[in-house]
């Protein structure tokens, strides 16, 4: 398969035994993408482009489930999460016209709080990158052929997680019924 | 089968959930946090299907299937909230939504 042969293999670097493939380019491709998307979501100054960010970014998370075999998933996730829950936000952001703008005022408790999140995030990607270099995770190990499809995920939804899915049911129910009492106008009260 | 170590998803994964999260710590407008929201719980649905492939189970994908449900149910409850409240006080900014004295 022309996926698996390697374009050229780097042999020199001390850390890692890098082997660039045309895999690999596609999924830093994707990865690349995926951050934008999310760097467009927090640093638009208006909620309609975050909006089309956030969406581009379930889409291609959505592919990047389809190269981890889990294609049940990453339909769900179109289907759902950029079907839905974007279309949700699209409608949320044009009935009340979402339009404060801007990256927020430069309050100090504001600005603390930005070096904290920094500071923990550049924490947790250093973790990982050791991780990474001290080699403890192997790469993905055998799978069966039709782990992903829905066949397989439907035989452990009915007999393993049969109780999570009907809680799953009435809690869709509840939020339906919950969204519906909040949307409404608040009534007059009657007389008599 | 993925020929790619499964740390790359969690390191790809890890940066999407940086990035919520300081969405949610520095913008005001309180649609684009439940956004940043919404994008750290698909950065947590990635690296849950990472795992599940790299152990071999399916326990990670129907693990992602539920939160797809539970994160839509909020979405819903959550913009009739902000719904309801904007037809209250007409402001989207989070430093303006106070009545609780929170």
């Amino acid at each position: 398969m022309l996926a698996g042969l390697p374009i050229y293999q780097v042999t020199t670097l001390p850390i890692y035994n890098l082997e660039i493939t045309m895999q690999l380019l596609f999924f830093l491709a994707l990865a690349a993408v995926a951050i934008a998307g999310a760097l467009g979501v927090v640093l638009s100054k208006k909620p309609v482009y975050s909006a089309l960010s956030l969406l581009v970014n379930f889409a291609v998370v959505a592919v990047l489930f389809i190269t981890l075999q889990a294609q049940f998933v990453a339909v769900v996730q179109i289907i759902v999460y950029a079907g839905a829950i974007v279309v949700l936000f699209l409608f949320v952001i044009m009935l009340i016209g979402g339009d404060l703008t801007g990256v927020g005022n430069r309050t100090r408790m504001r600005n603390v709080a930005s070096i904290v999140a920094v500071v923990a995030g550049v924490l947790l990607l250093a973790g990982l990158g050791y991780a990474v270099i001290a080699g403890q995770m192997a790469s993905a190990s055998g799978s069966t052929p039709g782990q992903g499809s829905v066949q397989a995920i439907a035989e452990a939804l009915f007999t393993d997680y049969l109780l999570p899915f009907e809680l799953t049911a009435v809690l869709l129910l509840v939020a339906m019924i919950g969204a519906v009492v909040l949307a409404r106008k608040p009534e007059e009260s009657r007389n008599g | 089968m993925s020929q790619i170590p499964t740390e790359y998803y969690l390191i790809l994964s890890a940066a999407i959930f940086v990035i919520g999260a300081l969405g949610v710590l520095v913008r005001r407008n309180v649609l684009i946090i439940f956004m940043c929201v919404e994008m750290m719980l698909n950065a947590v649905n990635l690296s849950l299907i990472a795992l599940a492939l790299q152990f071999g189970q399916l326990t990670g994908q129907v693990v992602v299937f539920f939160v797809m449900a539970v994160a839509a149910a909020e979405v819903a409850v959550g913009l009739a909230i902000v719904m309801a409240y904007v037809r209250h006080r007409d402001t989207l900014n989070i430093d303006e939504i106070n009545l609780l004295q929170g």
